[in-house]
């Protein structure tokens, strides 16, 4: 297994070779070379992929952990060391075909969308960083070499957001995506600490002669990391980042803020599954209610927001706050006993990868035709944009979760697995699933059908992206179309062993009639040309509805808290400190230094009668000491 | 001769090729020259360094060499290295010949000024391989004294006040270290000032280390940005030449941290695990407080002076730690700090040498228009903020790593009050970054200045590419300074 350090090394390379040459490649080159490793990649996974899922179960009927390979990259103490390696098991298999497929999806997509663009080399050259550090997170031999491509994605993510940087909204909100993850990091970092310090080891698997005094240190370890993991997953309160990073190109929303890297959060959890479960059930459970609560929260404020790629954010929010619950609500390492969450959400990761950046992309598509993120400018669409308008509907029912779609399956399973945790999650989280189909066929409704803007599309009729941007949304309406029947719990289950997914026929009844009525209100709400409904429910609600629309005002504490309190309470403060006290004092030395300096100069006037005055006084005071002492 | 003396003695003969140059041209082939021939010895000196260590050699300085200089107080030429000095030997070699290219273009008194550059790395590369207390502080002096006059006469902006200001603070901590290595020589006996036979002897009794001990550590602190003795480093960097900076920055303040492990802390073991946890209190002030002064400077030269106490702060801080980790670490953030801070100030002096201002309000959306230099600048601040596969990212990771170590609370609690500085260092590279490279330019006098000249651009590619080397592998660099660390710490802890 030794060449998979090919998919690594290649999208290094690919970013080394486009970011160096610059504008020096054409631009169609530089693409084409982004495209062409990415696909080798891509196939790499897929045969990755095949391998492990072929080789088969070992004895004790799991998948094994394999390690490709794996070498100390920077020693720390005795036992403690990085290692930077590749390792194999069913989850991060799974997520090696989840970033090669989209981000080879957003490769091909970006030639037709990016067409023209300054700085087009510069884009695929930071595709390429990105997808080397994604495939790096997700087969990190050990948390600390999770770390660093975690930090790796984040500046990634922090370039591909600002691309458009002469716009001043790119530029904060890239800066705000970089501080707010790092924040976060920092919690994760401090877990790391502990994790490596009471474990003695940065492996996922602790050896169990040292757990007799670390067990008591786990679940502050534990907690800390799922506060990085939040940070990326946008989690509530450190969700605040994500919807502004919608300023960047829409292939990145796609990739980076909808399919891969804002799961990195869950993945993390997933990947310390068998410690939160072993020795900190109630740190796991705590993950569930903010999950829960995110998800309620980004569900909300989804439904009032007026920008299709804000719409599609909060979603992403809110999607993951599911598989975080998902992944909460385990109780056990058994799928038959309560370890059903852990596969429900890997499964819908995997899933949502598809259908959301699906979503994504056809809104790139929208954007593109009607020059606008604004709902307004759309409408009626469905006329000029048949793929886009099958494709996105496909989208549309995964998400709100209609069977045979894909959402159906996964989304099942994890309120399957809430109800069991207990009815109110279960309740809670089906009363979102409603809530997720209202949104998305607002949103869909809104952009193809309701009121048209006719004078904008006089002006400038909407027409169909170029094949390069239909043949992503193509493929991945396909997926999302077939990827329910993926029997998952085959390969991905909490302990190993094989699972089969049955669909337990009351929660299956609830949540479908649930997405049928979100969809229903929708439709009577937003698919008509006038919207006396919801234009009234929004002025009967207006308090409501405007705080909403605000996203509760969360953004606005803080930027109080930052720039108020950081950095007028604060940074202010000490650098005035600094200039006035600290340096005062040093400038108020040499002042001192230079007043006595004056004052004891007359003694040295070169006048020798006052040299012989001086010179009997001290003579005097002397013989007067001698002659007391 | 010793390989170990070419090092002080070719900028001396650089000085002389400078005095017989008779025009610019002659002048910077005689620089180029003594750089090339710096940096390839010391290129040699670690390879060979590594290969005798492979080869079982075990003492803790190779190379040594020794002879009398003056017999009343002992005093000997004595050199030696170990890994540490091995790496700042690097550094320093890195940083005159990066410093040489960043000041090509420079006009007035090119010759002058090369040769106070040249004494001054003399003192520095002197400074690094003595074994012997005298010696080493003569060094330390001379490394001092050319600054005033580089930043005096060479400088921008208040430069008579800032030069002053910063040779009279640095030569009030030298005035503190004479005392301490008097009060040191004479403690121990009065028969060696050799570092290492000190050390062996280990017999400075304690009442007296707990005197030498913050007086030496004090002394070599202010060098070392420690804060509240740390007021001359934006000053005077903001005023000082280019490479000046660059050299001052980069190695220089690294004289401190050299000095305070290797003369304080291994000569005065007990008084410094008595007296270590004052010293943290301080070095975590100093990492915190210069990251949040930082966030609201406008001046690039003092963002940069400012985040130089930040992590020159965190290179002390690893060392009173007190075990082979924090220490190896420190090492690293020394030689990474060298070189991410001798960038910036190259990339700054570059700026500003084209646009004639370092105030960030009156500079916007340089990044098209000056491409290489920009990108270079976020490819420093990324390293600065501790991006992984760049050095801030090693050396950072070794130091918490290390300090963890420590089980006590209240060395946790410092710890993360540490760890909070990669986010402060976040915020303010990120606004900086934001408001200089990003953006449109409003300046319309600024959309006619030109991208970095080959010469800069050779001084810049180098840095970076030194910076990536010790991101992307440093398992040489940390097995190379571990080792010597390892000595060192055992000998403070017994």
């Amino acid at each position: 297994m030794e060449y998979t350090i090919l998919i690594l090394l290649l999208p290094f390379l690919s970013f080394l070779l486009i970011g160096l040459l610059g504008t020096k490649l054409k631009p169609v080159a530089a693409g084409a070379a982004g495209t062409a490793v990415t696909g080798v990649v891509a196939v790499l996974c897929y045969i990755t992929a095949f391998m492990y899922f072929g080789a088969g179960r070992d004895a004790s009927g799991v998948f094994p952990q394999t390690v490709a390979w794996n070498s100390v990259w920077l020693p720390i103490s005795g036992n403690l060391h990085i290692d930077l390696g590749f390792m194999l098991d069913p989850i991060s298999v799974m997520m090696l075909v989840v970033i090669s497929t989209v981000s080879l999806m957003v490769h091909i997509y970006s030639f037709g969308y990016m067409k023209g663009e300054r700085g087009f080399q510069r884009y695929y050259a930071f595709l390429s960083l990105f997808t080397m550090s994604m495939l790096g997170l997700v087969v990190a031999t050990n948390i600390f070499q999770m770390y660093i491509f975690w930090e790796l994605v984040g500046v990634s993510s922090y370039l591909l957001i600002g691309f458009y940087y002469t716009k001043k909204e790119a530029i904060a909100a890239s800066k705000k995506a970089f501080i707010v993850t790092r924040f976060a990091d920092l919690g994760f970092l401090v877990g790391i600490l502990i994790y490596g310090y009471y474990t003695q080891s940065f492996s996922f698997t602790p050896d169990s002669s040292v757990m007799g005094v670390a067990k008591t240190m786990l679940p502050l370890a534990l907690g800390l990391m799922f506060i990085g993991g939040a940070g990326k997953s946008a989690m509530f309160p450190l969700h605040i980042w994500l919807p502004d990073a919608m300023e960047g190109p829409t292939p990145v929303s796609a990739l980076i803020h909808a399919a891969t890297m804002v799961v990195a959060g869950v993945y993390l959890v997933a990947r310390m599954f068998p410690l939160f479960i072993g020795y900190a059930p109630e740190v796991l459970h705590i993950t569930a209610y903010v999950g829960a609560f995110t998800a309620l929260y980004a569900a909300v404020v989804a439904c009032v927001q007026s920008d299709i790629k804000r719409v599609l954010a909060f979603s992403t929010i809110s999607q993951i706050g599911f598989m975080i619950v998902a992944l909460g609500v385990c109780t056990s390492a058994d799928p038959h006993e309560g370890g059903l969450g852990y596969m429900a959400s890997m499964f819908h990761l995997f899933t949502h990868a598809m259908f959301k950046a699906l979503l994504f992309l056809g809104a790139g598509c929208i954007i593109h035709a009607v020059h606008s993120n604004e709902m307004s400018t759309m409408g009626g669409l469905r006329k000029y944009m048949p793929v886009t308008h099958v494709t996105f509907l496909v989208a549309c029912l995964a998400i709100a979760g209609i069977w045979p779609l894909s959402g159906f399956f996964s989304k099942d399973e994890i309120l399957a697995a809430c109800f069991r945790f207990s009815p109110v999650m279960g309740g809670l989280m089906t009363f979102i699933a409603g809530l997720t189909a209202f949104y998305m066929f607002r949103l869909y409704y809104c952009i193809f059908w309701g009121r048209e803007n006719k004078e904008l599309h006089a002006e400038h009729t909407p027409h169909e992206a170029p094949k390069s941007m239909t043949f992503p949304l193509v493929f991945l309406a396909a997926v999302t179309l077939v990827a329910g029947f993926i029997p998952f719990g085959h390969f991905v289950s909490s302990d190993g062993h094989s699972y089969d997914i049955h669909i337990e026929a009351g929660v299956a009844a609830l949540s479908l009639c649930v997405a049928v009525a979100g969809i229903a209100l929708a439709t009577w709400m937003y698919l008509r040309e006038d919207r006396k409904v919801a234009d009234s429910l929004a002025t009967t609600f207006s308090g409501l509805h405007k705080a909403a629309y605000h996203r509760f005002y969360i953004d606005e504490i803080y930027q109080f808290i930052t720039h108020r309190i950081i950095f007028a309470c604060v940074s202010t403060p000490i650098a005035w400190f600094d200039r006035h006290v600290v340096d005062g004092f040093m400038n108020m030395l040499a002042k001192v230094t230079q007043s006595v300096s004056v004052v004891i100069r007359p003694m040295q006037s070169g006048n020798v009668q006052k040299y012989c005055i001086w010179f009997l006084g001290g003579a005097l005071g002397i013989l007067v000491m001698l002659l007391v002492i | 001769m010793n390989i170990l003396s070419l090092f002080p003695a070719i900028p001396l003969l650089m000085m002389l090729g400078l005095w017989a140059a008779r025009n610019t041209r002659q002048i910077h082939t005689v620089m180029v020259a003594g750089a090339s021939a710096l940096l390839v010895l010391a290129i040699y000196l670690v390879l060979h360094f590594i290969g005798l260590r492979n080869s079982g050699e075990t003492a803790d300085m190779l190379l040594t060499d020794s002879f009398m200089w003056y017999a009343p107080l002992n005093i000997h030429y004595s050199v030696g290295v170990d890994g540490i000095s091995v790496a700042m030997i690097l550094l320093s070699t890195i940083i005159v010949f990066t410093g040489t290219f960043a000041s090509w273009q420079m006009t007035f008194n090119v010759k002058e000024f090369f040769m106070w550059f040249c004494l001054l790395s003399v003192g520095v590369f002197g400074f690094f391989i003595s074994l012997d207390l005298f010696t080493m502080f003569m060094f330390y002096e001379v490394a001092l004294i050319p600054m005033y006059l580089l930043i005096g006469v060479w400088g921008s902006g208040r430069k008579e006040y800032s030069a002053m200001k910063l040779t009279l603070m640095l030569m009030g901590g030298s005035a503190l270290l004479l005392i301490g290595i008097l009060g040191i020589y004479f403690g121990a006996g009065a028969t060696t000032m050799n570092i290492m036979e000190i050390a062996q002897m280990h017999n400075i009794p304690i009442n007296l280390q707990r005197i030498w001990f913050p007086i030496i550590f004090i002394g070599f602190g202010v060098l070392g940005a420690l804060f509240p003795f740390h007021t001359w480093s934006p000053d005077g960097h903001a005023s000082a030449p280019t490479a000046v900076s660059m050299l001052h920055a980069g190695v220089l303040m690294k004289l401190g941290g050299y000095g305070c492990f290797r003369v304080a802390m291994f000569l005065l073991p007990d008084a410094a695990q008595e007296l270590s946890w004052i010293f943290i209190i301080l070095t975590t002030i100093s990492v915190v407080y210069g990251a949040f002064s930082a966030c609201v400077q406008t001046d690039l030269k003092y963002i940069n002076a400012y985040s130089s106490v930040s992590h020159c702060g965190l290179v002390l801080f690893a060392i009173l730690m007190m075990n082979t980790t924090a220490a190896t670490g420190a090492v690293l953030q020394m030689l990474s700090h060298g070189l991410m801070t001798a960038l910036f100030f190259a990339l700054i002096g570059m700026i500003y040498g084209r646009t004639h201002t370092r105030d960030i309000r009156e500079l916007s959306g340089l990044m098209r228009i000056m491409p290489f230099l920009s990108v270079c600048y976020v490819i420093a601040g990324l390293a600065n903020l501790g991006l992984p596969g760049l050095s801030g990212f090693v050396a950072e990771m070794t130091i918490f790593n290390g300090a963890f170590m420590e089980n006590d609370t209240f060395h946790r609690v410092v710890t993360v009050i540490a760890c909070t500085s990669i986010v402060i260092t976040a915020v303010y590279i990120l606004r900086l970054i934001g408001k200089i490279l990003y953006g449109t330019c409003t300046n319309p006098e600024h959309l006619k200045l030109t991208d970095a000249t080959w010469d800069e651009k050779l001084a810049v590619v180098i840095l970076i590419v030194a910076i990536a080397g010790l991101g992307l592998s440093p398992l040489w660099m940390s097995d190379m300074i571990s080792s010597s660390v390892t000595s060192v710490i055992s000998h403070i802890l017994n």
